[in-house]
């Protein structure tokens, strides 16, 4: 059975809603001076699981389900929703919606084109694909393996999460396309203690995956082994740096530097409105020479990944900065038609009561030349950043942060001492021009990212190969 | 389209918890509780002067915990439909068959439960139709393009309002509602000048819709942040006085009200465990929670576990009274529960208040914060750096702006550098927070 017969059984069949019912709609909403109406279904469900202390302490199950509906009239969106999926729910958030348009239109919708994207992930729900008492083992090898490390691990909590969400769209273009998504992530976090302190250390992994995958080449342990060693590192940190310095990025995570520094300001709405850094930039030199970026949401099984957007937009690789030369935006349909430029398959929304917006999906940089050993071996004097917490971007002004929760020094061309967590702080544009070296081992997140924009958070992958920034400001302590 | 009246539904929630508690005893659990609630709103924008977006808000769902024994179980859904609370129910009930005993669970003991629920004056609907909610937001948004020709772009104005009903429920019989109202009034605009872009933004926020900032006041104030970042630089690197203004001042509050709060004390994940009765901030501040606010952004008279909330301080003279409890991290700790299952609310910062002009001046040369970013906050070991923009202050008197510059120190000393707090309090948030001086931090710059 395809996508879409498996997505219109579980979202319309409950309701008695068909194809002719929602062309009405449709209809409906082009009946007012609008470009473009929509209707997007879906049905989530999460269950999580918490080890905390030793014991299975907590677990949750949710389900949500609901219709968003929007009518676009050039740069007017009306927009209503609905938590359940009925005829006279759908008709009066329709009614809510198309009031944004007030004079009369054709009430013409396009002809069906079913999308059928290619496949990047399974569509099972992998909530179903293990015994509670499986699940539940996972946790416990976790905690496990994470206080065999080393005595001065206190605590450890390991929580696991799996969800599945299928979702429809039916839209006045002709759209109508549906997407089942996995969506699996496993988290273990530790408190490591001595006469010095308490540090911790977390590490975790996922992707659209079964929970199987779990299962595999010791990832649990991985994990947990990972977590571990973090804490214990930080165990043995040292005060940071302050002042602008030389920044080499491992490997992978440290991605989220691009996610801030280019990635927002390249979303097709902030570039259309001008109030991005890089409005207007297009063919410009953004970047150094050694900076290939791009955004990629086929990538098989990846947390950022979709077969197609939440518009009903197959996804695609998109080289957003192309040897230093800006080369695309990211952008979602809205957007798309105002700028006179294609889609690319970026129109995301993190559930059906949330407008869409160019979103990123997996962005990365691509890997250049230099060993990273050699990287390293260039610095004199600097920091090396292993791993980061979270960001943030003001697209405006271009000024980005991101915090490492696991640094060193690096002094005469060597990894030195562990220091403490600190933010780093530099310009988008500015800090692009600065990456002097890019290395060789390309390579993406384990699975954990989540972004944040106008209160929607969406799972996305970052990575990038090891990289040196010449300059970027380190907030540490130490003057 | 008018809105429907939500403190009128408290009646059917309240039915709506009483069928979900029964179906929870008919499902074996030993004890439950359960909090529904629903809420409806709209958010009108507008950007450059015309209509930009319009957005009809209504949400709904229900969450429940069971206990089995000592054993818990939660389950959450968007719909309160039988069918819906039967499976949901089963969903929580399943749970609990596979978490494990644990004697800190289970409802919080009768006798602390709430006794007097009363109305602390937080629902006040505005009626307000998408016409004149585009017109004051058009108002807003033209009043802050006109601060200045070099404000030249817009990320719109938004005008919003909400209005909502949650009926909390446990098995002892408790059973609390209260009905809220929302509203806001924002803008955000784009300011050039030959060293680039800058935004910024302000809003106004209250539960009652006459008691809202005039829209031409928030616009204006937009426009001035705006304008006063521009040109920007970043500074040397250095350790210096730092002043928070008082909108991002309850963030480093907050920060604080994190490191005491007792899940992170009984994970260890504090640099606070084992701090009552200790200095933990200088005795420039006490933290005082004031739950009884008429119309209070954070008004309650029962906690999440329908525990009665009380007035209390946490810090007093910069000396730690309590750890900030719910009923279960009370009991992993062996103490009472302070009523603070969800957070704290309305908390007030006191202490001897000065103008802001007297708090620049004692700074004399220093850096005045007035946007922070970034996460790098980790109260586990109170390691506290963040990217900052704001003023370098010289000779007690704003210099020039800056940007691109981080603020760090150990919370530690942070909050034991306090010299002094202003009289401008933000009352936007469930913390309210003045300007806050700290005597020394290291800014990382150039």
């Amino acid at each position: 059975m395809s996508l879409l017969s498996q997505a219109q059984t579980t979202l319309w069949e409950p309701g008695d809603i068909t194809e002719a019912g929602v062309e009405g709609l449709l209809g409906d909403l082009k009946s007012r001076q609008a470009d473009f109406g929509e209707l997007f279904f879906q049905t989530r469900v999460a269950e999580t699981w918490v080890l905390e202390n030793g014991i299975i302490k907590e677990g949750s199950y949710g389900v949500n389900t609901g219709v968003g509906i929007r009518s676009v009239s050039g740069e007017k969106t009306g927009f209503a929703y609905a938590d359940e999926i009925t005829m006279s729910a759908l008709t009066s958030a329709t009614e809510a919606a198309r009031s944004i348009a007030r004079t009369g239109g054709d009430g013409v919708v396009q002809a069906w084109k079913r999308t059928e994207a290619p496949l990047r992930y399974g569509n099972q729900n992998p909530i179903r694909e293990l015994t509670e008492e499986v699940k539940i083992g996972l946790l416990r090898d976790a905690d496990r393996v994470a206080r065999a490390q080393d005595a001065r691990i206190k605590e450890v909590t390991v929580s696991l999460a799996a969800s599945h969400d299928v979702c429809l769209v039916a839209a006045t273009d002709g759209t109508l396309a549906a997407d089942m998504r996995p969506m699996i992530r496993m988290n273990v976090s530790v408190i490591a203690e001595d006469n010095r302190g308490r540090q911790n250390g977390s590490s975790g992994t996922g992707g659209r995956r079964s929970l199987t995958w779990l299962l595999e080449d010791g990832r649990v342990s991985g994990l947990a082994e990972d977590a571990a060693r973090v804490a214990l590192v930080n165990l043995d940190a040292i005060e940071a740096p302050a002042g602008a310095m030389p920044v080499v990025l491992g490997p992978g995570w440290c991605g989220v530097l691009l996610h801030e520094a280019v990635g927002h300001g390249l979303e097709g709405d902030f570039n259309r409105k001008g109030s991005s850094t890089y409005a207007g930039r297009m063919g410009a030199k953004v970047a150094s020479e050694h900076c290939t970026i791009v955004d990629d949401g086929t990538l098989a099984d990846r947390r950022g990944s979709l077969n197609i957007d939440d518009e009903g937009s197959p996804t695609q690789e998109n080289v957003l900065i192309e040897h230093g030369i800006l080369k695309g935006y990211m952008q979602d349909k809205l957007n798309a038609r105002l700028m006179g430029v294609p889609c690319t398959g970026n129109g995301r929304r993190e559930a059906y009561s949330c407008l869409p917006m160019p979103r990123m999906t997996n962005t990365f940089m691509r890997a250049g030349d230099y060993a990273p050993e050699e990287i390293i071996a260039s610095v004199s004097k600097g920091i090396y950043a292993a791993s980061f917490g979270g960001g943030s971007v003001d697209i405006t002004s271009g000024q980005f942060v991101f915090a490492a929760t696991e640094a060193y020094l690096i002094e005469d061309g060597k990894i030195g001492r562990p220091i403490k967590g600190a933010t780093l702080i530099g310009n988008g544009p500015d800090v692009m021009t600065r990456v002097s070296m890019v290395g060789d081992d390309e390579a993406l997140d384990p699975g954990v990212g989540v972004c944040g924009k106008n209160g929607q958070g969406l799972p996305v992958g970052v990575g990038q190969p090891t990289c040196k920034v010449d300059e970027l400001t380190v907030g540490g302590t130490q003057a | 389209m008018s809105m429907r009246d939500m403190q009128a539904r408290e009646g059917e929630l309240t039915e709506t918890v009483s069928q979900i508690l029964a179906e929870a005893r008919k499902q074996g659990a030993d004890g439950a509780e359960v909090g529904v609630s629903e809420s409806v709103g709209l958010e009108v924008a507008v950007r450059k002067g015309e209509l930009e977006t319009v957005e009809f808000n209504q949400d709904r769902g229900f969450g429940i915990t069971v206990y089995v024994g000592s054993r818990k179980g939660y389950a959450s859904t968007s719909d309160n439909g039988t069918e819906a609370i039967e499976n949901t129910v089963k969903a929580a009930v399943n749970i609990a068959t596979y978490t494990q005993d644990d004697d800190c669970n289970g409802l919080a003991d009768p006798e602390l439960m709430a006794t007097s629920v009363v109305d602390l004056g937080l629902y006040h609907p505005w009626d307000v139709e998408v016409d004149a909610a585009e017109a004051i937001a058009a108002t807003c948004e033209a009043a802050a393009l006109d601060v200045d020709g070099r404000i030249e772009n817009s990320d719109g104005a938004e005008v919003s309002t909400s209005r909502g009903c949650t009926v909390y429920g446990n098995s002892h019989g408790f059973v609390g509602a209260y009905s809220g109202t929302v509203h806001a009034i924002q803008a955000i605009v784009i300011a050039r000048d030959d060293k680039g872009m800058q935004r910024d933004y302000w809003y106004t926020m209250s539960r009652q819709s006459d008691l809202l900032e005039a829209a031409e006041a928030v616009g204006q104030r937009a426009g001035e942040r705006t304008v006063a970042r521009l040109g920007a630089s970043k500074i040397e690197t250095g350790e210096m006085p730092v002043l928070f203004a008082p909108e991002v001042a309850s963030g480093l509050i907050g920060h604080l009200v994190g490191a005491i709060s007792g899940g992170a004390i009984y994970r260890k994940a504090s640099y606070l465990v084992d701090h009552v009765g200790e200095k933990v901030a200088s005795d420039h501040i006490s933290l005082v929670e004031n739950p009884f606010i008429p119309g209070g952004y954070a008004s309650r008279c029962f906690d999440g576990d329908g525990v009665a909330t009380s007035a209390k301080p946490f810090v007093k003279a910069g000396v730690l009274e309590s750890y900030v409890l719910s009923t279960y991290s009370a009991r992993k700790l062996g103490m009472t529960s302070t009523g603070n299952a969800g957070g704290v609310h309305n908390l007030l910062v006191e202490g001897r208040t000065r103008t802001v002009e007297e708090l620049l001046s004692e700074m004399g040369d220093g850096l005045l914060v007035t946007s922070l970013m970034g996460q790098g906050v980790n109260i586990v070991n109170g390691d506290y750096s963040r990217g900052a923009s704001g003023f370098r202050v010289k000779n007690g008197q704003i210099d020039h702006a800056v940007d691109e510059v981080t603020v760090a120190a150990n919370m530690k000393d942070l909050f034991n550098n306090i010299v002094g707090i202003g009289d401008d309090v933000d009352v936007r948030g469930s913390i309210q927070a003045p300007s806050i001086l700290v005597a020394s931090m290291t800014v990382g710059g150039s």
